[in-house]
C-alpha cells in the first residue's frame, strides 16, 4: 500500500528521516534547507524526538554527533556555508565512528554565494570537507521519490558502515513540490546498529578482532548500561588514545577500507538507454533530469546515446566508470558547477575517452537544450 | 568517612598525564568527592570534555565519558542530557576551551538553563598548547603571545555566566579544596545550568612566565587574590579591583529548567 502526498524535497527528507528511526535533529537556519528543521520542529516531539535549534552551525553538529554517541538516529542539515562550519564535527564522527546523516542543499559559492538559487558545487567539499584521510558516503537523489528513499538509504548506511553520510540535494528538490507516492514504511528495510552482545564490562567501542570491521555500538536502550570512552584522538580498540604507529596505521587504514570494501552494498547507479549506446553522458543528482530528457530528444533524431548517473557519489563508481571510459569512445561530463566529478572521471578513465563537458555555475539549472546541443556536437 | 576514588576512577589509566603540582587534580577530587558524598552510581553519571590540559579528566573517571573537540563540549553535553535526562551530565574543560573558542556555546547553554553541571579549571592560560593567553589571562601580565604582558581586558565567569541566564553560579579555587568540593557538589545537586568557576594554578604555563613557577607560590598568590562574597560585599570597588570574589554569587531556583520544558513541549504535541 502506498500513500500519494505533495511534498517537496526538504519535507520528504524530514518524513523520511522519521521513518528510518532519527529521533534527533539539531540545526540552524540557512537556506535553501530551512524548511528541515521547521518540519521536524513540528514533527519530532509528536515522535517523541528531540529538536533543538542550536545557536550556530559547529554546534548544532556537534550535537548530532553527541547524540549519536547516546545511542540516537540523528540528523543535521544545512547548506554551503553552513556545511563548512560543520566539518570539524564530521571529521570527528569519522574518528569516533559514530553514525550520523548530513544534509546538504547546495547553493554554490565560495562563500555566501546564491543562497537561493541551484548549484552542485559542494560535491568536493562532501568527499574532502574535513581534514585528514578519511572516507565519506554522499549519495545524490534525482527525483522527489529518491530524496525519500535515499534519506531511509542514508540512515541505514550510517548505521550500518558508523559512518557519516551526506545526501546532496539542491534548491530545484528542496523547494519542488510534486505528488509522490510513498513506500509503505513497512515494505522499506530499516537498520539499526549492531548491538553488543558482550557484558558492559567487556565492552570495548572498536573491538575490531571480536567483531570485525565495524563493531557493535550501544543504541539509545543500551547505552545507560554501557560506559566507554571515546575521543577525537587517533584511538585503540578500548576507544583511549594511541600514538602506536601500527596500531595508528591499521585504524587509519580500517575506517577506509570498511567502507571501500563493502562497495557491492553502498554503490548505487543506474545506466539509461545504454543497451545500443554509442555516446555516454555522466550526469547526477536534479541535473541528470536535463540529461535524461537531452538523450530522449537525441534519439528521435537518430543520436544513440545514454547516460550513466551515479546515486551514490561517494566512494566514487571507479569500476563502472573505468568501464564506461574502455566502452566509449566519448563521454559528455555535465554538473551544474565548473567541473569536479569531472576530475574524478578524468582519473578513472585514464584517457581511454574523450571526454566533452556541459558546465554551469550560474545559479540556474543547466536547460535539457544545452546537453543536446553537446550530444549533437559530438556525435 | 575517607573516599575510596578506586570507585570513580580507571585506576589503570594512572598516574595523571598532568605536569607535578597541577591544579587539575585538585579539582577532579573536589568533584569525585563531591560525587561520593552525594552517593551518585559512576553508571549514572556522564562526564563531557573539550581539549586542554584539564579536558583529559574524562580519561580517568570510571563514568560515560567523550573527550569531543576544543569548546565543543557543552553542545555534546546538551545533547546527551536531552537524549537522556535521567542521567547527570558534567563538563570539565578550562577556561580558554569554555570563553574563547565555546564562548557562544557557553551563553546559550547558560540561557537555556540546562541541567548541566559545567567545571570550568581556571588556570588563566592555554597550558596544552604553550602558554599563550586567554581571555582570563589577567590583563598585564605575559604569556607565550604576549611577551611585553597582555592588553586583553578579562571576562568574570560569574557575570557571564549570570546574564547568559545561568542559575547556579560559584566560584572557588585549589587554595581551599573543601570549599570548591562543597560548591561543585552543589552545583551538582541544582537543577538547572550550574557554573562552578574553579581558579586553579598552571605554574608551569602562567607561573613560569610571571614569577610564579612555585606551585606553592601560586597556590598562595590565588588565595591573596580571593575575596569571599561576605567580605566582598564591605569592601569597594578599588579595594575589588584584580580581586576574585567567591561563594555561591548565584542561585535561581524558579526559571523553567529546559529538559523539563521540552518534556512539557512534547506532551503537548503528542495530546
Amino acid at each position: 500500500m502506498s500513500k500519494a502526498q505533495i511534498m517537496n524535497g526538504n519535507e520528504l527528507i524530514s518524513e523520511a528521516a522519521l521513518v528510518a528511526g532519527c529521533r534527533f535533529y539539531s540545526g540552524y537556519p540557512i537556506t535553501p534547507s530551512s524548511e528541515i528543521p521547521e518540519h521536524l520542529s513540528k514533527r519530532m516531539p509528536e515522535v517523541g524526538g528531540v529538536f533543538i535549534q542550536f545557536e550556530d552551525e559547529i554546534a548544532s553538529a556537534m550535537a548530532a554527533v553527541g547524540a549519536s554517541y547516546a545511542g540516537y538516529k540523528s540528523m543535521t542539515a544545512s547548506s554551503g556555508p553552513g556545511i563548512s562550519l560543520k566539518q570539524e564535527a564530521i571529521g570527528l564522527a569519522c574518528m569516533m565512528e559514530l553514525p550520523l546523516v548530513v544534509v546538504n542543499v547546495m547553493r554554490g559559492g565560495p562563500s555566501t554565494g546564491l543562497p537561493t538559487r541551484v548549484s552542485q558545487a559542494d560535491v568536493m567539499q562532501a568527499r574532502w570537507g574535513t581534514h585528514g584521510d578519511h572516507m565519506i558516503i554522499a549519495v545524490a537523489p534525482e527525483t522527489l521519490l529518491e530524496t525519500y528513499t535515499e534519506t531511509i538509504r542514508a540512515f541505514n548506511m550510517a548505521e550500518k558502515y558508523r559512518t557519516p553520510v551526506y545526501i546532496l540535494t539542491d534548491a530545484v528538490l528542496a523547494h519542488l513540490n510534486g505528488r509522490v507516492e510513498l513506500p509503505d514504511p513497512s515494505e522499506l528495510e530499516i537498520i539499526d546498529r549492531t548491538q553488543p552482545s558482550v557484558s558492559p564490562e567487556e565492552f570495548n567501542p572498536y573491538d575490531v578482532e571480536k567483531f570485525g570491521v565495524v563493531p557493535p555500538l550501544p543504541n539509545k536502550e543500551n547505552f545507560p548500561k554501557y560506559r566507554f570512552h571515546m575521543t577525537g584522538l587517533n584511538k585503540d580498540k578500548t576507544g583511549f588514545p594511541t600514538v602506536n604507529k601500527e596500531a595508528v596505521e591499521a585504524d587509519e587504514e580500517r575506517m577506509i577500507t570498511k567502507i571501500t570494501d563493502n562497495i557491492k552494498d553502498i554503490e548505487s547507479f543506474e545506466y539509461y538507454k545504454m543497451d545500443d549506446a554509442d555516446l555516454v553522458v555522466f550526469a547526477y543528482g536534479t541535473n541528470a533530469a536535463a540529461a535524461r530528457v537531452a538523450i530522449d530528444e537525441a534519439r528521435e533524431s537518430g543520436i544513440k546515446v545514454g547516460m550513466f548517473r551515479p546515486i551514490t557519489l561517494w566512494p566514487f563508481p571507479e569500476k563502472q566508470v573505468a568501464e564506461l571510459g574502455k566502452t566509449f569512445n566519448k563521454t559528455i561530463v555535465t554538473e551544474i558547477n565548473l567541473g569536479q566529478m569531472l576530475y574524478e572521471v578524468e582519473r578513472v578513465t585514464q584517457g581511454n575517452t574523450e571526454i566533452s563537458t556541459v558546465l554551469q555555475a550560474s545559479g540556474v539549472p543547466i536547460r535539457p537544450q544545452q546537453i543536446l546541443d553537446k550530444i549533437k556536437e559530438v556525435s | 568517612m575517607s573516599t575510596d576514588y578506586s570507585k570513580y576512577l580507571r585506576m589503570e589509566k594512572l598516574p595523571l598525564y598532568w605536569c607535578p603540582g597541577c591544579g587539575n587534580g585538585t579539582v577532579l577530587k573536589a568533584m569525585i568527592t563531591a560525587i561520593d558524598e552525594l552517593g551518585w552510581k559512576p553508571e549514572d553519571i556522564m562526564m563531557v570534555s573539550g581539549i586542554g590540559c584539564s579536558s583529559r579528566a574524562t580519561g580517568y573517571v570510571d563514568f560515560h565519558t567523550i573527550h569531543t573537540l576544543h569548546g565543543r563540549a557543552l553542545p555534546v553535553a546538551t545533547a546527551i542530557k536531552m537524549c537522556h535526562p535521567g542521567m547527570h551530565v558534567i563538563t570539565f574543560s578550562g577556561d580558554g576551551d569554555s570563553t574563547a573558542i565555546g564562548g557562544n556555546h557557553f551563553i546559550h547553554a547558560c540561557r537555556r538553563n540546562i541541567d548541566l553541571t559545567v567545571i570550568i579549571v581556571d588556570n588563566w592560560i592555554y597550558g596544552m598548547t604553550g602558554g599563550q593567553y586567554s581571555p582570563l589571562t589577567p590583563t598585564g601580565t605575559k604569556a607565550s603571545t604576549a611577551p611585553r604582558g597582555n592588553i586583553d581586558p578579562n571576562f568574570d565567569i560569574a557575570d557571564l555566566a549570570k546574564g547568559a541566564g545561568a542559575t547556579f553560579i560559584a566560584r572557588e579555587s585549589v587554595a581551599e579544596p573543601i570549599k570548591l568540593k562543597n560548591a561543585i557538589k552543589k552545583g551538582l545537586q541544582h537543577k538547572g545550568m550550574s557554573v562552578i568557576d574553579a581558579l586553579s594554578n598552571c605554574h608551569i604555563q602562567w607561573g613560569r612566565r610571571n614569577k610564579y613557577g612555585d606551585p606553592v607560590k601560586l597556590v598562595d598568590l590565588i588565595k591573596e587574590k580571593t575575596v569571599t562574597k561576605t567580605k566582598a560585599a564591605k569592601m569597594t570597588p578599588e579595594e575589588l579591583a584584580g580581586k576574585y570574589v567567591t561563594g555561591i554569587l548565584h542561585e535561581d531556583t524558579i526559571k523553567k529548567e529546559y529538559t523539563e520544558a521540552y518534556k512539557e513541549l512534547v506532551e503537548k504535541a503528542q495530546n
